[in-house]
């Protein structure tokens, strides 16, 4: 369980980053997931994520629901307040969390379960709101933590572990986020850390709310032959549509890339997203086309991934919306909040 | 010539019966009308008039849940001695809705009047000979002076309180003066409204006796209130308290509190010059995100509400009990109304007592605070914030629709500018590096109220926590040891018995000779004063007592040691309050006598006095 310690031996030539830490200090408590599940590797690289990003731990702040996946806000950033909350409810806890205190980073990690099911409306309403958040969700097809039920987002045809097919449609958060308006969407493998990591990091730097469904084998209960969602099928079936590689702009290297071939993006902060166009007609930046390219390579049984949707300027994120001052309300003093002794002797006159 | 069709059924003034007595200052009257006709702001007139000569009203709106055409009544109850309670003996009546004439006509009292419209005829089936019809013909006269349709309509409202002006004898130049305030921007509106009341009143003068035997005068005794409903007041607490993150789902009838707190937000928390606020309000997609959103707001330090009814309790339950077990702050406003299920969505009750009490699964207790009338609101919506950042632990305000929705008179807010905030043990930065162990642990060491330190996500690396609903050891960290989760919950059980001495204490009345204690809560107040007053002057005596806290204070177990029977007053069916008592008290529970009412209205003095069994 999560209060088991990881012995806190550091390497001496282990790189640091610009805060002087190393990738260590992004880690958290040993896993007790299944050794080969799926949300392990994307732990791994969400510590890779925030340790190239040199994030600050304390200014994150990570957030789950209920499930396998929701576990794992423990096995990273140890130096971050965690939330662990109830099934489902993550979003609507991130979101007035992010309403009290917008300077800290917000990463909220979800099962399937937790944000297609029971969380589904508040899922929903994060990106309407376009609260400023990284939400992953840590897809497996099936409730690992219940043992194998299938979740919203099996396949039709998928086969459970006992080999029964799933007989309704599944959810598919991607086209979900996009039909609703969410400015960042993104898809990935826990296998592919090359894609996974650039994406996280656009994704945290993001001046919204960006959603990353990140396919994630479950192998105790949906790693079998007949499951969609199993490392082989994934593997098999994953098309990279964009490949996305992620540039501070303090360290351009862009020269890396070969000329023609790479959509250049500057995110809100100044650093640069580099998109390589796979289908050469593919433009990331077109909502409508996202979503007909998702549903004509889905319907050839293919799993797109990559950053399939960006609004550069993040759109009108929920603060930005509703004209917050840029103090964090957690930071505005009270003296400033009260409006006194005399404004209510003033106000009561309305009252007689 | 409407004159004569009625007269020759009902207009004559018949007798009595009942004794002749001056009824100056000392009457009730009922309007009957149709929801969606405006006349909301007539009623509300008439009552802003008398509270301004001075004299002890109240006025409680019985109002269908429906927005358009259904029977709504407003009831006003005078009384110098400053007796507020409903009552439903109505000396007058202004009969404005056809549809509920037969009802309305029969509840004015022997000797009462009714005033209606007389453009059409009353039938004579409707006729009383104990009662005193009234009839002004307000369409004919709107029709007549006002061309505008809904103008017609809408003044038909105002010219009754015209009339009611000369018969009540109400001072017509606070009505003026008040007119000329509410219109102060609007000349026209002004000047319509002020035409229909003196057609109303000018009607009166020629036609009936005015004033009439129950008339009002002067007096000094509402110099230092206001006339503000709960709602209003329990908002400008939170606004008051600092609460800067609001998270709500509308619901009938909290949904003013969050209109009222936006309000004084807009008016005290916007930066003029950039349009900035200093707050943020969020229109959840459900309660469950609401309550969600509040521990959210909570857990990163900031004074965060919500305001909800019972079916939004229901919803928000799982995650109240997150915040008692994870210990995360959480204001609930809790204006209740009338269940179980949608109930009577427009109607009050005492319907959530033991809801809130126990909200969630598991063992969980919480705090609630219960105010009896608009200052009580907004006074206890700060003790709501600092109880619940001082015991870390979601804290209810239980209020109910009379006390949240009527207008009430009620001794002036009062601000005390050198309050701070109660934020708690929250560690800073500094604390935290001074703490003298290496690692900083959430649930330990905790103070005399079996509360430990908590710190704030961003503000050192060395405060971080991970808050989780599982079971936690004392540390925070998860544990599934018999021990160790035993350990934290007998704590919860500490802290909760420590807010006893915390949440403000019960009012207590004494008298001479009492031989019984009545025990009462929330908006029951007034007519349970009522009730042993007028008991009293039967010589009949018994002590009173308000509960204004959950967990109940040893003053509370105190007043029911020391009495032989104590009658528990509530609007519930179950008696929820009296159940309370004996789960949390060592009130043996045949000494609690029950007396209940919940058909949706205020609570009335004599169905105090009828529930009392006379010595
Ligand atoms: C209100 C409520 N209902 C049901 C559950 C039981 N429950 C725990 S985890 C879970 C599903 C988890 O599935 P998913 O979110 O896909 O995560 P995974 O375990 O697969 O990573 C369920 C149904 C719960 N904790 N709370
Ligand atoms: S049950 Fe599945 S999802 Fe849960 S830890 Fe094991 S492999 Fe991962």
């Amino acid at each position: 369980m999560s209060y088991i310690k990881k012995p806190l031996v550091r390497h001496p030539s282990l790189r640091t980053n610009q805060l002087g830490l190393t990738v260590r200090d992004y880690e958290g408590a040993m896993s007790t997931l299944c050794a080969g599940c799926g949300h392990d590797s994307i732990t791994a690289a969400i510590v890779r994520a925030f340790f190239e990003l040199d994030t600050p731990p304390h200014m994150v702040a990570k957030l789950s629901g209920i499930g396998c996946s929701s576990k794992t806000p423990a096995y990273f950033l140890s130096g971050a307040h965690g939330f662990n909350s109830a099934h489902g409810r993550m979003a609507a806890i991130a979101t007035g969390a992010a309403a009290a205190n917008r300077k800290l980073a917000y990463i909220g990690v979800s099962g399937d379960g937790d944000s297609l099911s029971i969380g589904l409306g508040h899922m929903s309403h994060a990106i309407r709101r376009n609260v400023k958040m990284l939400y992953i969700i840590e897809n497996n097809g099936v409730y690992g933590l219940t043992k194998g039920q299938f979740s919203a987002s099996a396949d039709v045809g998928s086969k459970s572990k006992r080999g029964e097919a799933n007989a309704q449609a599944p959810i598919d958060p991607v086209m979900l986020a996009l039909g609703l308006g969410a400015t960042f969407v993104a898809r990935s493998f826990s296998g592919d850390k090359a894609q996974l990591v650039p994406i996280l990091k656009a994704g945290l730097l993001h001046d919204g709310f960006a959603l990353i469904d990140v396919i994630s084998p479950c192998v105790t209960f949906n790693d079998h032959e007949g499951s969609t969602k199993s490392y082989v099928h994934t593997r098999k079936n994953q098309v990279p549509i964009v490949q996305t590689d992620f540039v501070p702009l303090a360290a351009e290297i862009t020269a890396e890339y070969p000329e023609g071939s790479v959509a250049k993006v500057t995110t809100h902060d100044g650093t640069t997203i580099h998109l390589r166009k796979m289908a050469a007609d593919y433009d990331p930046t077109d909502r409508t086309r996202a979503m007909t390219m998702l549903r004509e390579r889905q319907a050839a049984g293919e799993i797109p991934t990559g950053l399939l949707f960006l609004d550069s300027t993040g759109g009108t994120e929920m603060h930005r919306g509703a004209k917050t001052v840029s103090t964090p309300l957690v930071d505005v003093p009270f003296d400033e909040l009260c409006p006194g002794r005399d404004a209510l002797e003033k106000l009561q006159a309305a009252y007689r | 010539m409407q004159h004569e069709a009625v007269a020759s059924s009902a207009e004559q003034v018949q007798p009595s019966g009942e004794e002749v007595r001056d009824r100056t200052n000392d009457f009730a009257f009922k309007l009957a009308n149709v929801n969606g006709t405006g006349s909301a702001s007539a009623n509300g007139l008439i009552m802003q008039a008398i509270f301004r000569m001075g004299i002890p009203v109240s006025g409680k709106n019985l109002f269908p849940s429906n927005i358009q055409g259904l029977p709504t009544w407003y009831e006003v109850r005078v009384n110098a001695k400053g007796h507020t309670a409903r009552t439903s003996v109505y000396d007058l009546i202004v009969a404005m809705n056809a549809e509920t004439y037969a009802r309305d006509i029969r509840e004015v009292r022997p000797g009462g009047y009714v005033l209606y419209d007389s453009t059409w005829p009353l039938s004579p089936s409707l006729s009383r000979d104990d009662v005193t019809f009234l009839g002004v013909p307000y369409a004919q006269l709107c029709n007549e002076h006002f061309t505008e349709v809904r103008e017609r309509t809408l003044m038909k409202n105002i010219a009754y309180v015209g009339t009611l002006v000369a018969l009540f004898d109400i001072d017509m130049d606070i009505v003026t003066g008040m007119l000329k305030e509410k219109f102060a921007r609007k000349p026209a509106l002004m000047e319509s409204n002020a035409k229909a009341i003196k057609l109303g009143y000018d009607y009166a003068r020629e036609h009936f006796d005015c004033p009439l035997p129950m008339k009002l005068e002067k007096m000094d005794a509402t110099k230092g209130s206001i006339l503000i409903d709960g709602n209003t007041a329990t908002a400008l607490g939170c606004v008051y308290a600092g609460a800067t993150v609001a998270a709500w789902y509308p619901i009938t009838p909290s949904t003013s509190v969050l209109d009222g707190f936006k309000a004084f937000c807009e008016t005290y928390r916007t930066d003029k010059a950039t349009g900035e606020k200093r707050y943020c309000i969020l229109q959840a997609e459900d309660e469950l995100a609401a309550i969600g959103m509040v521990i959210g707001a909570a857990w990163n330090g900031a004074r965060a509400f919500t305001s909800t009814s019972g079916p939004g309790i229901s919803l928000m339950s799982e995650l109240i009990g997150l915040a008692y077990y994870a210990e995360v702050p959480a204001v609930i406003v809790d204006v209740q109304r009338v269940g179980p299920s949608t109930g009577m969505p427009t109607r009050t009750q005492q319907g959530d007592i033991l809801l809130c009490a126990y909200a969630s699964h598991g063992d969980t207790k919480h705090v609630l605070l219960f105010p009896a009338n608009p200052n009580e609101c907004f006074s206890f919506a700060v003790k709501a914030f600092d109880l619940a950042e001082k015991l870390q632990t979601p804290v209810f305000l239980l209020s109910d629709l009379d006390i949240g929705m009527n207008d009430w008179v009620v001794p002036r807010l009062e601000w005390d500018e050198n309050y701070k905030p109660d934020r708690g043990r929250v560690l800073s930065k500094e604390e935290l590096l001074a703490l003298p162990t290496p690692k900083y642990y959430r649930y330990s060491p905790e103070d005399e109220y079996g509360v430990a330190a908590r710190t704030l996500p961003g503000v050192h690396e060395k405060g971080s926590f991970f808050t989780r609903g599982s079971g936690h050891n004392k540390l925070g960290g998860y544990t599934e040891i018999p021990d160790e989760y035993q350990e934290v919950m007998d704590r919860l059980a500490r802290k909760h018995r420590a807010a006893r001495n915390l949440v403000p204490p019960a009012i207590i009345e004494k008298r001479q000779g009492a031989t019984f204690g009545v025990l009462t809560v929330g908006g029951c107040d007034p007519a349970v004063r009522e009730a042993l007053e007028t008991l009293e002057e039967r010589g009949v005596h018994g002590d009173f007592l308000r509960v204004r806290g959950f967990p109940f204070g040893d003053e509370v177990e105190a007043f029911l040691a020391e009495h032989e029977v104590v009658y528990v007053v509530e609007q519930n069916r179950d008696a929820q309050l009296r159940s309370l008592l004996i789960l949390e008290t060592s009130v043996p529970k045949e000494k609690l006598r029950s007396i209940t009412a919940y058909g949706g209205f205020p609570l009335q003095a004599h169905q105090v006095i009828e529930g009392i069994a006379l010595p």
